[in-house]
């Protein structure tokens, strides 16, 4: 059996910042289901937040500020001491990656550029062109690289094994090689990221299944906020393609079909730069009363920011455009619908990364500490990302220097292995059945329709219905190839059992929150309700199916009021 | 449309082989999008990488039509053809199906030290790099080490050694970066035919790289760099 002290799951961002900051002496590992430079962290394009006062605009700018437009952007869900910690780790943090080999775009003057974004008082977004999260996941793994981390590449984790309120190791499944592997640890890291593909319409990477936030439900980890999606305002129509809100913090507009900046009935001072809860759903409601373009989109308008400062600032979103929609953006506006984009809630841990498994944590999209609360900032998920896989590092390796002892658990992980592989073969035996990848379309497809920017009571219980039914269609699901090597159906099939336990919780957590709050907007509840749900929802996994309980936000120097932009 | 697709088990088949499959793609559907409708509705079995589908993550470089290239960023319809070849990159082993293994590609990548080395503790306020100076960084970092241009050189067909121009272009990337203080001697580590003299300087990298780094500048700049440094030392020498 394969034994380390810690073992990170999943090598984007968060995991990989996570492996660089635990303590050299322990013998750690990475595992990702992909080689960690293909994690869709490297498909965030805008930038990342830090209060470092470099834009002429923003010279008083402190981290103070960053905490305060976090908390009111994430319409007050947000654990105050948690958003304070990661605006104060800010600063420090970019100044290291700058060390470690970010190229971050410039001012004149050599100081670290900055733009504005959705939601902030200032431009406090620090970029590289509009690739930022390609060079920050290069510029780890580069580190990674240095400090010779050892990674598991091609590995999906299927299995977590808890003893006794302790985390005791892991079952994966090794792509490559076509075995499934026990693996013993003292200390788990889940940096797994988020669910976007529960989802039809989604900007996410195909592999964002969010396999592993149901996996750690099942294994009796409580998830948390899960019924708060972030739908982004603008992807490119047809593909949904993240068009990035650098776009309009550039000078873009929003450009409905009678060519009005619609934005001004919605948000008239931020305009385009209202947070993307507020955004995605003014876009939605210009399409909804017909003023989209084929009842489907709006378009972004980028023209007269002029063909210099589109190539030089936005030159991502430029081949996009030409490759997959075939327009430029200098001379032609952008089709664009909103798309969900990210999960602000997720596993259930504390601001040290800590889940109420012993020994077992979780940062980035997949964890929820919470410093989104109900919508997320742009320009805050790469920052929570890194600063909050640095910190479950450090705790990491705190709660392994406590001592921690060999809880034992071989015979428990093996006999995991061996289940897993008596269902697969047992699957496989089938004559017959219903085709996984299609069951994952319905799915999709389910979810777009029930769960998405508006929703009511009457369309989140038809979800759940329509899941019910699902959950029997699974049970005679069956695997056609040979279940050996890179058997994508085999990866597809152990996600989509924790992808409706995702679903599950999604709908039911909506279901119940009888308010509207940042990204979760009920139709039938319009007005947010403090007295009742100023509180976290946290889900935890029954026999009987999900409970729901809620929890206090933590409340700091801000008290809640409304949002106004 | 017909899509002949090679298919290989290193584990079951003798050899690899076309397998042909009817598909009508959508108007504005790409060859990622294909593949995976086949897969879905046809053949579960069909294995390729994909990740992000936009062209940034570099997990779907492969063979289409006789041309290198991602398929998450090729259009069908751009093909004006009736029927779509698709085969892995050539120049690394098959593993499965549309699957190579990557392990020399990025063993070559490690060789080159691919990472920044500045010294001393971080800058309180960053370092002041000229705005100009940082992006000629630029047509280098939009690199997504996809193994295309690996797949398309020809010194790395004949010579495995060669560590190959991603991995040349990475460290000129490194190199020009005001920041990073590598001694020449990390740059002198590539200078043999196993480095930047074994480049035969025909390009194949520059045609097939999908975004545009054109890695054969990143050799270049090496070669350049390595004469000014030898000759600087030549004439530091007394005689």
């Amino acid at each position: 059996m394969i034994r380390h002290d810690l073992l990170i799951v999943g090598g984007g961002l968060a995991g990989l910042s996570a492996a660089l900051g635990v303590d050299p002496g322990l013998k750690v590992a990475v595992i990702s289901k992909v080689h960690p430079l293909r994690s869709h962290s490297v498909a965030a394009q805008g930038g990342i937040n830090a209060a470092l006062a470099n834009h002429p605009d923003g010279a008083d700018d402190a981290w103070e500020r960053h905490a305060f437009d976090t908390v009111k952007g994430s319409d007050y869900l947000a654990d105050q001491d948690a958003a304070d910690l990661l605006c104060r780790r800010a600063i420090p943090t970019i100044y290291e990656l700058d060390h470690w080999g970010t190229p971050f775009s410039r001012f004149a003057s050599g100081t670290i550029a900055q733009r504005p974004f959705g939601g902030a008082g200032v431009p406090r977004t620090c970029y590289a062109a509009d690739r930022t999260g390609q060079v920050l996941l290069h510029t780890l793994y580069e580190q990674a690289v240095r400090r010779n981390v050892v990674f598991y590449d091609e590995w999906l984790v299927t299995d977590i094994i808890v003893r006794g309120g302790k985390i005791a190791g892991l079952v994966a499944y090794d792509l490559a090689g076509g075995d499934i592997i026990p693996l013993r640890a003292r200390a788990v890291i889940f940096a797994t990221g988020g669910y976007g593909r529960v989802y039809q319409r989604s900007t996410n990477a195909y592999i964002n299944l969010g396999g592993g936030i149901g996996m750690a439900y099942k294994a009796g980890v409580p998830l948390k906020d899960m019924e708060f999606v972030q739908f982004h305002p603008t992807s490119l129509f047809g593909k949904n393609i993240l068009i990035t809100e650098a776009a309009r913090g550039e000078g873009g507009y929003l450009v409905n079909a009678k060519g009005r900046r619609f934005m001004e009935d919605y948000a008239a001072k931020a305009m385009e730069l209202a947070p993307r809860d507020i955004v995605a759903r003014s876009i939605q409601t210009e399409i909804d009363k017909g003023n989209g373009f084929e009842n489907q989109f709006v378009h972004l308008d980028l023209r007269h920011l002029g063909r210099e400062k589109i190539l030089k600032r936005l030159p991502g979103i430029r081949d996009i455009c030409i490759h997959f929609a075939g327009l430029d953006p200098i001379d032609r506006p952008i089709p664009i619908q909103p798309a969900q984009h990210y999960s602000m809630g997720g596993i259930d841990v504390d601001a040290a990364c800590a889940s109420p498994v012993e020994g077992f944590f979780a940062a980035g999209e997949c964890a929820c500490v919470s410093v989104h609360g109900a919508n997320r900032l742009g320009g805050n998920s790469l920052l929570e990302s890194i600063v909050f896989g640095r910190i479950a590092g450090e705790s990491a390796s705190a709660y392994l220097r406590g001592g921690a002892l060999e809880s034992g658990g071989d015979r428990e992980i093996a006999e995991t292995a061996r289940a897993l592989m008596a269902r697969m073969r047992a699957v496989h035996e089938r004559e017959a059945g219903e085709n996984v990848f299609q069951l994952l379309n319905q799915l999709k497809r389910l979810m777009s329709d029930t769960a998405g920017v508006f929703r009511d009571a009457e369309t989140l219980r038809r979800g759940l219905d329509e899941l019910a039914v699902l959950r029997e269609a699974y049970r005679r699901v069956f695997i056609y190839g040979s279940c050996g090597r890179y058997c994508q159906e085999m990866v597809v099939l152990i996600e989509f059992e924790h992808m409706m336990e995702i679903a599950e919780v999604i709908l039911l957590g909506a279901l119940e929150r009888t308010e509207t709050r940042g990204s979760h907007f009920r139709t039938d509840f319009p007005k947010r309700d403090d007295a009742a749900f100023l509180k976290h929802t946290i889900f935890t996994r029954s026999d009987k199916g999900p409970v729901i309980t809620y929890r206090d936000v933590q409340i700091g120097r801000y008290a809640p009021q409304e949002r106004k932009y | 449309m017909i899509f002949k697709i090679l298919r290989y088990d290193t584990l079951k088949d003798a050899r690899p082989h076309f397998q042909e499959y009817r598909h009508e793609p959508r108007q504005q559907d790409t060859v990622l999008e294909a593949l995976k409708d086949i897969r879905d509705t046809q053949d579960p079995s069909l294995s390729f990488r994909y990740s992000c589908r936009e062209a940034v993550c570099g997990s779907c470089g492969m063979v289409i039509n006789g041309r290198l290239t991602l398929a998450c960023r090729t259009q069908v319809r751009d093909l004006r053809s009736e029927e779509v070849v698709i085969e892995p990159l050539p120049n690394l082993e098959i593993q499965k199906d549309l699957i190579v293994d990557l392990t020399p590609f990025w063993e070559a990548y490690r060789q080159v030290e691919p990472f920044l080395q500045a010294s001393g503790p971080v800058p309180e306020k960053g370092h002041r790099v000229a705005e100009e100076d940082m992006e000629k960084v630029f047509q280098y970092i939009t690199c997504i080490l996809c193994a295309c241009c690996y797949s398309a050189c020809p010194v790395a067909t004949r010579d495995g050694r060669y560590v190959g121009p991603a991995a040349l272009a990475k460290l000129y990337r490194f190199a020009i970066d005001p920041r990073d203080e590598r001694p020449f001697s990390a740059l002198e580590r590539m200078d043999g035919p196993e480095g930047v003299w074994g480049c035969d300087t025909v390009f194949r990298c520059n045609d097939a790289c999908p975004k545009d780094v054109r890695p054969a500048d990143g050799i270049e700049g090496l070669r350049r760099k390595l004469i000014a440094g030898k000759t600087k030392r030549l004439f530091r020498r007394k005689p």
